[in-house]
């Protein structure tokens, strides 16, 4: 009893907050250093709000993925086809708006149904036949891939008018222009698909914290023998993370699509591992039943904050992105072992 | 349906590949009852416990719970707690990721959504009402084994269940936990809760239960009323033969009086691991067998697991014959000729896909070294050795020892330790959640080998076990030594006095 | 005639029941499919190469030839799986960095040499013990720092191609001599694909280590149980950092012969997804990918058999783009038919269907 006494006193914060918690706050934490450190050693650039958004606007399509990626991580899987799926609902909406004649907003149905049918199909096969999730996404991404080749093989810029003023809306963000050089006022602003991520991230929150089903998947993720003993229904639960993780693919493919405005079956390519590593980094666990969807948010931002830092250091050769980017994954990988660690020895 | 039973089970089968589990079993529980359900490990208590609970599905029979008309369907652990049978299992089945309430609540209600605040004030308020140390909204991984054991049984108490499934829920208590639990038990069949209780602890039977069913290799023995059933018909109906009285066993064998005979073979001074313990002296003769005693968590198994390496030792030093030596790790100790056999047999002693074969070998092949391995045809040899030699039951050497029953894997990895023919062998709680009838093999085990000059200490829950056993006892409360028993000091009482503490005599 | 029967039968039983039985039959089924749709796919003809040697070729010269890097692959990819009950998918970089340090030492800072800067085996050594030492990087990641082996590589995985460039500072070393083509092509006058000697060589060599060592033991131990391993007295963080770097070595030969193939190298497509056709391997060699138990020569065979696959997609003019999908929809059919819960299903199917024949006899 005494010793439990003094723990109390001693770590009673570092004991008490859930692994979760502690991840997120260690994510949101480093985010914020990173930042001040750019504005700090890199100057002004990182000053302008604009600067932030723009890392909000080419990303909108990277943290809708990470999202559902974080989603099927915390139930203990994982899924390396969204990068895939991202290209084919690309390369499939532009064929449709170019080649057919589509509208673009039928286009997001399309994009739906297709993130949809890859989620129907790789969830039943993890869930219901009990297939290793890495090898069932692996075939996916195969498959995502392979079929993008095959809807259209060359990339090509999609010229149809109501799909590029669709792309061309831009949500302006009251009071946080800036001067341009011409001494102009511009305003600050965020494209659309930037508007969806927040509604996908606020969205999976709650979904995550207060719903029965949210919990399920923690559960699940936890410890799959004793969800199942608790009366939840897990293969059902796993089903439901890989279809909406994959049908956030399909969302974000369209939100990608609407962000680069064409079809190339290079696009998106190593997107699955970006997603991996964003949510690492906003403190999701691959070992499952830890993770939240703000600290991936946080995650991305943070991965696209210090590719904006090695690429404005001047460091613009291809492969210091590469490097630097496994750098940050390594620290946040150790990092999180090592706390774990003397958690569970506390 | 008789009027008072809530649950009937009538010619249940269950079949696995190559092993009949269950036939035609038949099993009922009435209002208020506490049942035992008794047998040998592979007597097909498991099996009957998860077909009711819906893990397994049945082969055969019916399933009558009252208030139904038709027998139930029970195809999932969702099913089972839906028709308001609940369980608490051996095993903790909660996720140690979420927080104490949510494991007392998921999975359960209609409603789709969670209300944290009602949630952790309901669970606050079972928890108080139970009085169970933890706190709803913390984390369930930060707590004990024996409480996160405790947030199981307050689950299924709030399920307010019909039916309420204890399969071995008191294995990791210590003797406190153990009588609130049965208080808990008693409150519930007052209110009309039908309890069946799995148990391997003979004494708990006859404090708590009214009734016992009997299963033995996967057949129905008999149903009884308590009183009918005197304890050593009990047990000679879980065997299936009349037993040898069990106290005798300490007077079969001889004392060591070999080389050697009553001189130190090893001594410890001051040490500590980074397990909790407070520093501690140790010494153990050749051909003595020893005890370390005290209450679950006191700290016995932590000290046996600094003498051999398995806890990182950070302080003492540790003698053989008199001479200094350095133990780190296992492989350490293994080579000064100490051998372990851990506490928890699933998680630290079997290596569950590996053959039987492969299991008895590990630690002497480990021993003799990476690029020396034994031939297949030595290993053939050792392994059906000591299948022979310590009548484990085992299709062939080849099969996997996941597939044995329990008590034959701890044969098996006793075997394992055996084969290494070690000076001084640990024994970590070998008999716990294992048969009456391997128990006795065991512990006449020990004695053999002491007789023959090797040392052991003999770790044990059953005080009476330990006395059987061993010549010495040493005496652990809240994490540290506080006496040592010798031959005359061996009763019941003192024992028990010195564990408690303090100067009366146990009262 | 009875008796025979179900001599058969128990036979088929038997080895259905065995785990070599998954890559086997998929190469059967992918024979007779050839053999339906082409059987020209299985013939080999022996042809001049423009050195003037003797060199076979055909379809199944292609598997053997590219089937053996891949085989070399599986066999490390098999001990780090069933040690970590993880996978290695930084491979394809690592091969990137093999190949970049072997052109580097052969090259030197000159980047198109008239002669070696130093011999083939110097450089060779020095792939390895490159190699070795991002696997070490891999293992102690994985081993030391208890992270998912998956998520570990994911390190190297991103970075690998960008050190691989950063070694030769970007540029591309062309090696003009012609005994650096031999490992990746034929050596003169033995008309069979080096890679499949290299390869032959490898297996033995595992098959000798696993033999003469504890190897096999030790990390189906740690893979099952780290927990029991460890109180056994072995040393589960060295046996994963052990598989780690043995996978180093595999690595280092499939890098030289995929540079020697090219005597040149791209960073950005070399080795691409070979990790993926590696796991693969291994997974259809019936060997669980959460660890544990392992049967190495299932998983050689598994490396073939995908080959095979790639092999027969290039035969019916898949576009190499295209290919994954095909390969994806096989995959997931195996897959699918290995699953312990359809098998379970067929086999309680096939029961019925025997009982209820029984009772119409």
């Amino acid at each position: 009893m005494a010793s439990e006494k003094k723990t109390a006193a001693k770590g009673s914060w570092f004991k008490n907050i859930s692994d979760t918690n502690l991840l997120l706050t260690i994510t949101i934490v480093v985010f914020f250093a990173m930042y001040i450190g750019a504005i700090v050693f890199q100057g002004a650039g990182f000053l302008k709000p604009q600067t932030f958004f723009n890392i909000l606007n080419a990303n909108a399509a990277l943290i809708i993925t990470a999202c559902g990626m974080s989603l099927v991580m915390i139930t203990g899987g994982i899924d390396i086809s969204v990068g895939g799926v991202v290209a084919l609902v690309s390369m499939s909406c532009a064929v449709f708006l170019d080649f057919q004649g589509g509208n673009p907003y039928v286009a997001i149905l399309l994009a739906i149904a297709i993130g949809l049918a890859f989620g129907l199909v790789q969830g039943f096969l993890v869930a219901y036949l009990d297939i290793q999730p890495f090898i069932v996404s692996l075939a996916g991404m195969f498959f995502a891939r392979g079929m993008t080749t095959i809807v259209h093989t060359n990339p090509f810029n999609v010229e149809n008018e109501a799909f590029v003023a669709l792309k061309g809306t831009r949500v302006i963000i009251p009071g946080m222009g800036s001067v341009n050089k011409l001494g102009k006022y511009v305003n600050a602003y965020v494209e659309i698909g930037v508007i969806v991520a927040l509604l996908v991230v606020i969205l999976m929150f709650i979904i995550l914290k207060w719903t029965k089903l949210g919990r399920a998947f923690y559960a699940v993720g936890g410890n799959t023998q004793s969800a199942l003993m608790l009366g939840i229904n897990v293969k059902r639960t796993k089903f439901l993370a890989h279809l909406i993780c994959s049908l956030l693919a399909g969302i974000g493919g369209y939100v990608y699509f609407l962000h680069v405005g064409s079809g190339s079956a290079s696009h998106a390519s190593g997107m699955e591992m970006n997603a991996i590593a964003s949510s690492i980094i906003g403190g999701t666990m691959l070992t499952g039943g830890v993770g939240n969807v703000i600290g991936t948010l946080f995650g991305v931002l943070s991965l696209s904050t210090i590719q904006n830092i090695v690429a404005s250091a001047g460091l613009d050769q291809a492969w210091w992105t590469g490097i630097t980017v496994a750098a940050m994954l390594c620290i946040f990988l150790v990092v999180q072992s090592v706390i774990m660690a003397r958690k569970k020895r506390a | 349906m008789k009027e008072k039973s809530v649950l009937e089970m009538r010619g249940i089968c269950k079949s696995f590949p190559g092993v009949r589990a269950l036939s035609d079993v038949d099993f009922t529980l009435c209002e208020g009852e506490i049942h035992a359900l008794m047998g040998e490990n592979g007597a097909g208590k498991s099996t009957l416990i998860k077909v009711l609970t819906g893990v397994y599905e049945k082969d055969e029979g019916e399933i009558f719970l009252k208030g139904m008309d038709k027998a139930a369907v029970i195809r999932s652990p969702q099913d089972a707690q839906a028709l308001g049978i609940s369980t608490v299992y051996q095993e903790i089945t909660l996720c140690p990721n979420l927080s104490v309430a949510e494991n007392m609540y998921i999975g359960r209600g209609e409603r789709k959504g969670v209300s944290w605040k009602k949630m952790n004030e309901d669970a606050e308020s079972i928890l108080q009402k139970l009085d169970i140390p933890a706190k709803a909204n913390r984390q369930l991984s930060n707590y004990s084994i024996a409480i996160q054991q405790m947030v199981a049984i307050a689950r299924a108490v709030d399920m307010e269940c019909k039916v309420l499934i204890l399969d071995e829920p008191t294995s990791s208590l210590d003797e406190q936990e153990v009588e609130k639990l049965f208080g808990l038990m008693r409150d519930l069949k007052s209110k009309g809760v039908g309890i069946i209780f799995v148990t391997h602890f003979l004494d708990q039977v006859y404090e708590v239960c009214d009734k016992i069913t009997v299963l033995r290799d996967g057949k129905l023995v008999g149903e009884y009323e308590i009183q009918d059933l005197p304890r050593v018909q009990l047990v000679s109906k879980m065997l299936g033969k009349e037993l040898d009285d069990m106290s005798d066993i300490k007077n079969e064998n001889v004392a060591y009086e070999g080389p050697g005979a009553g001189e130190k073979v090893f001594e410890a001074e001051g040490l500590q691991s980074n397990a909790g313990i407070k520093p501690f002296d140790f010494y153990i003769k050749k051909g003595e067998v020893n005890g370390f005693t005290g209450l679950l968590g006191s700290g016995r198994s932590e000290c046996v697991r600094a003498i051999f390496g398995a806890d990182r030792v950070i302080g003492g030093t540790v003698k053989k014959n008199g001479k200094t030596i350095k133990i780190k790790k296992p492989i350490d100790a293994m080579k000064q000729g100490i051998a372990y056999l851990p506490e928890d047999r699933k998680v630290d002693g079997i290596i569950g896909d590996l053959s039987v074969r492969e299991n008895i070998i590990l630690a002497a092949q480990v021993l003799k070294g990476f690029f020396r391995p034994f031939s297949k045809a030595e290993q053939y040899k050792f392994a059906d050795e000591y299948i022979k030699l310590l009548e484990i039951k085992t299709a062939s050497a080849d099969t996997p020892i996941k597939s044995l029953s329990g008590g034959n894997q701890q044969k098996v990895i006793l075997a394992r330790w055996l084969l290494t023919h070690p000076e001084y062998l640990i024994l970590d709680e070998p008999t716990r959640g294992i048969d009456v009838g391997t128990k006795i093999e065991i512990q006449k085990l020990v004695l053999k080998l002491a007789s023959e000059g090797m040392s052991v200490t003999f770790i044990s829950s059953e005080t009476d076990e330990m006395l059987r056993t061993c010549s010495r006892l040493v005496v652990m409360r809240d994490r540290r030594v506080v006496g040592e028993l010798n031959e005359g000091d061996l009763t019941q009482n003192k024992i028990m006095s010195t564990i408690a503490g303090g100067d009366n005599d146990g009262e | 005639m009875e008796n025979k029967k179900t001599s058969v039968s128990a036979f088929f039983s038997g080895l259905v029941r065995k785990q070599i039985f998954i890559p086997l039959a998929a190469l059967v089924i992918l024979a007779v499919f050839n053999l339906i749709a082409d059987p020209s796919f299985f013939k080999i003809t022996l042809g001049y190469n423009s050195a003037g040697s003797p060199v076979l070729s055909g379809y199944l010269m292609t598997i053997l030839d590219y089937g053996s890097e891949l085989a070399i692959l599986a066999i490390g990819m098999t001990l780090v799986t069933a040690a970590s009950g993880g996978q290695d998918i930084s491979v394809g970089a690592t091969i990137a960095i093999a190949g970049s340090v072997i052109l580097r030492v052969l090259c030197g800072t000159n980047s198109r040499p008239d002669e070696l800067q130093a011999p083939i085996i110097v450089a060779f050594l020095a792939a390895v013990v490159v190699s070795m030492l991002f696997g070490a990087f891999n293992g102690v990641l994985v081993a030391y720092f208890k992270i998912q082996p998956m998520v570990a590589t994911l390190i190297l995985f991103t970075a690998g191609r960008s050190i691989a460039a950063w070694i030769n500072n970007n540029e591309l070393p062309i090696v003009s001599d012609v005994k650096f083509t031999y490992f990746g092509g034929f050596i003169p006058g033995i008309p069979i694909p080096t890679p499949f000697f290299i390869a032959l060589a490898c297996i033995l060599i595992m098959a000798l280590i696993l033999k003469f060592t504890n190897l096999g033991l030790y990390t189906q131990s740690v893979g099952i149980n780290e927990s029991s391993s460890r109180l056994n007295g072995l040393n589960p963080e060295f046996i994963k950092f052990l598989s780690f770097v043995i996978l180093g070595v595999c690595v280092a030969v499939a890098g030289l012969i995929k540079v020697s193939r090219l005597s040149s190298i791209n960073y950005s497509v070399i080795a691409k997804d070979i990790e993926m056709d590696a796991i693969l391997a291994v997974a259809l060699g019936g060997n669980a990918l959460g660890g544990g138990k392992f049967n190495m020569a299932a998983s050689i065979l598994g490396a073939y058999v995908i080959q095979f696959l790639t092999t027969t997609l290039y035969k019916f003019n898949v576009q190499s783009d295209a290919l994954p999908a095909y390969k994806a929809v096989v995959v997931i059919l195996l897959v699918v038919m290995s699953a312990p819960v359809v098998r379970e299903k067929f086999a309680s199917l096939g029961k019925k269907m025997k009982s209820s024949t029984k009772e119409v006899q």
